[in-house]
């Protein structure tokens, strides 16, 4: 570990703000290039059931 | 060889094998990935060293840099997916141009944004119109502008050439956003890694960023199956292989 205790960690000697700033909006950019496609497909599989239960009627 | 590669492009040509064969790439993709992302952040956040000139700030590099360059390749990748469909007609070829460019999008916003954050402490201020930046902020609006055609043009033929063609045309900005640093004055540094010399970095700097540059690009390649497999499944809803496979479930 390069810092001598968790506060120097999250601090940074001042830059803490900037490091985990740019983090934080990766991640939720990260996240959201995850959970994204996901929701689509779940979207896009209960549409095509349901035309295909329409034409099986 | 060369049959084996051809073989390949057939293959990844029709849309079930398409399917098929990602869905048994993703999930090495997925892991490996995230094992390099987990790896190379802890490290890069509280294992390197500071740097002597900019101090702490310089742990952005660990995503700045991964996202700039990967949004530079995903460039690239979407411009020749919308070549080989102009010049071969491969329709699935297209499906995955468009599948990269909101993932490009976001890639070039995630570097965007940390180059910002990265220039306050480093530079005095969060942006300048020099030419590294101003070309990055060019290449965002190119994808911005391959998302629009899709969302505008209703007819999908239309749609996919057009794009394809902004997407070709606007590989010129490539070779910009790289030579930028070399051709003008700017407060942007020079590239952190080049192929052909040795890192100026010191190691335990080094390592963590080729960790998660490749695990970035793990991560991209599992973004660019999932929506290119939503797109395959939405396509070919009529078809008996995507019909049994709903029955048999393909939620995962």
């Amino acid at each position: 570990m390069f810092f001598d205790s968790f506060t120097d960690f999250i601090q940074m000697n001042g830059h803490g703000m900037f490091v985990w700033a740019s983090y934080g909006i990766a991640a939720v950019i990260v996240a959201q290039n995850f959970i994204g496609p996901k929701l689509t497909r779940k979207r896009v599989i209960k549409d095509i059931e349901r035309q295909l239960r329409r034409e099986q009627k | 060889m060369w049959s084996a590669l051809k073989r390949l492009y057939h293959q990844l040509g029709s849309p079930k094998w398409f399917f098929e064969l990602t869905t048994k790439w993703n999930p090495w993709f997925l892991w490996i990935g995230s094992i390099l992302m987990l790896v190379g952040v802890v490290w890069g956040l509280a294992f390197a060293p500071a740097d002597y000139l900019q101090g702490n700030s310089f742990r952005i590099i660990y995503i700045h840099v991964p996202a700039a360059l990967l949004s530079q390749s995903a460039y690239i990748m979407m411009a020749v997916a919308g070549l080989v469909g102009l010049v071969w007609k491969m329709k699935m070829s297209f499906v995955v141009g468009k599948a990269i460019a909101p993932i490009g999008a976001s890639l070039a916003i995630i570097a965007l944004v940390t180059g910002a954050i990265w220039g306050k402490p480093t530079w005095g201020t969060w942006w300048v119109w020099d030419a590294r930046l101003t070309s990055m902020l060019i290449l965002l609006f190119l994808y911005m502008g391959v998302i629009a055609i899709y969302n505008a043009i209703e007819n999908e033929d239309m749609a996919n050439k057009a794009a394809a063609i902004l997407s070709v045309i606007g590989t010129i900005n490539i070779p910009i956003i790289k030579y930028s640093v070399e051709w003008w004055n700017t407060l942007h540094q020079p590239a952190t890694i080049t192929l052909t010399k040795k890192p100026t970095m010191a190691p335990e700097m080094f390592i963590p960023l080729v960790l998660t540059i490749i695990g970035f690009y793990c991560w991209f390649a599992v973004w660019v199956i999932a929506r290119t497999q939503n797109e395959i499944l939405w396509r070919e809803r009529r078809t008996k292989w995507v019909k049994s496979l709903l029955t048999t479930g393909a939620n995962h």
